[in-house]
């Protein structure tokens, strides 16, 4: 059965939420976290990777790998299309728009490593997406990773680090406070189901 | 160092997940089943060692430019290994770890060790360190498993450890208790290493 690439964008971003389901994109989410503006450059950095590595590596897929029997070698060209596009993205944003470079730029070199990147030209693969599929997949994944980590780092900020019990802060706080988040997006699944 | 020195402190005091924070996302997907934290963590011993001892050998060669691109791309080969070793002899749980197995690639602790250790020691110790830190990631692993797949299952590798009078916790199988079963690890570890205060 088709699904409607309107209701794979919602659900990305909702039901299936790609950090808080899936657990992609964790490391830098939890040490990127502690501040609010750094998130939101990151978030917005990913989401817009995000968008275009995932019509790509369709691309790349459907019409290189496969014609050509080579899709065992599908985790190294994925990871040079990513790291290709990322590199070329920086210099494109460095020549046309200095102002968003400063604000995204130190985040850019990180995202290659991120694996919420990889990991949903993988799952896009693996469902079996059609192109607008992938491309509405990407974008919504991207849009979620940024409301969880706007989530996080606005929760992180009421945090009082003091009062918490000893051994508690970083890490552990934020997987907790993500854990409690992820319960509450539970709520949203059945109103749309993607796999 | 000595073998032994550096097996320890990759295991223990330097245990990536708890200690370092890398290497969070696999340790939280496939951690519902015992059996799926097994092959995953004999996974990343495989490739961690192995990539790290690679890299290694060839750490004079590499220009420092490129150095990121080729440790990713000895990685990737490793991991290719994996991915069709599984598909041929386990394809059940080869299905069931689904795209995790390609995230070994971006998995922060392989990359993480070849940057911090692989760099700048000899290859047999830098296999030693990461045969070390896999076993680290995977003993973590196990635990959240255990707690999870016993709660979530009542059983322990497919095999029934609690009676008919269990009632199995579903939330243990989705997403949100993985986040609380790593957390209070983690805040255990952390308080247990706290210094003492007199």
């Amino acid at each position: 059965m088709e699904i409607n690439s309107f209701v794979i964008f919602i659900a990305a971003i909702f039901t299936s939420n790609i950090l808080l389901t899936n657990f992609l994109g964790m490391c830098s989410y939890l040490s990127i976290s502690k501040d609010m503006e750094a998130s939101a450059g990151l978030g917005m950095a990913v989401f817009f990777v995000l968008t275009f590595t995932s019509g790509l590596n369709y691309l790349a897929y459907h019409y290189i790998l496969v014609p050509l029997n080579l899709v065992y070698l599908q985790y190294i060209i994925f990871i040079i299309v990513i790291a290709a596009f990322v590199q070329l993205l920086e210099l494109v944003i460095e020549r046309f728009s200095p102002v968003l470079y400063y604000s995204l730029g130190i985040f850019l070199p990180l995202i290659t490593v991120n694996c919420a990147i990889f990991g949903i030209s993988l799952f896009m693969i693996i469902r079996n997406y059609t192109f607008i599929q992938s491309i509405a997949f990407g974008a919504g994944s991207g849009l979620g990773w940024l409301l969880a980590i706007l989530a996080l780092a606005g929760i992180r900020g009421k945090v009082r680090e003091k009062m918490l019990p000893k051994g508690m802060n970083n890490a552990a706080i934020s997987l907790i406070i993500t854990g409690i988040m992820a319960l509450a997006f539970i709520g949203f699944s059945g109103v749309v189901i993607i796999q | 160092m000595k073998t032994k020195e550096i097996l320890k402190q990759s295991i223990f005091t330097d245990n990536s997940i708890c200690r370092q924070i890398l290497g969070i996302c696999s340790a939280l997907a496939v951690t519902n089943l015992m059996m799926n934290s097994l092959v995953m963590g004999l996974g990343v011993i495989f490739t961690t060692a192995l990539s790290s001892y690679t890299i290694s050998l060839i750490r004079d060669y590499t220009p420092r430019s490129v150095r990121m691109m080729v440790q990713t791309l000895i990685i990737a080969s490793y991991v290719i290994i994996i991915d069709i070793f599984l598909k041929a002899f386990f394809p059940d749980i080869s299905r069931s770890l689904g795209p995790y197995v390609g995230l070994i690639i971006t998995n922060c602790i392989v990359m993480g060790r070849a940057e911090a250790f692989a760099q700048k020691n000899k290859p047999f110790d830098s296999l030693i360190d990461g045969v070390g830190s896999g076993i680290g990631y995977m003993l973590v692993l196990l635990v959240i498993a255990f707690v999870r797949e016993l709660f979530g299952f009542g059983s322990l590798f497919g095999f029934k450890i609690l009676g008919d009078w269990w009632t199995p916790w579903s939330i243990m199988v989705m997403a949100p208790s993985a986040f609380f079963v790593l957390g209070l690890l983690i805040w255990y570890i952390n308080y247990r290493s706290l210094p003492k205060q007199a």
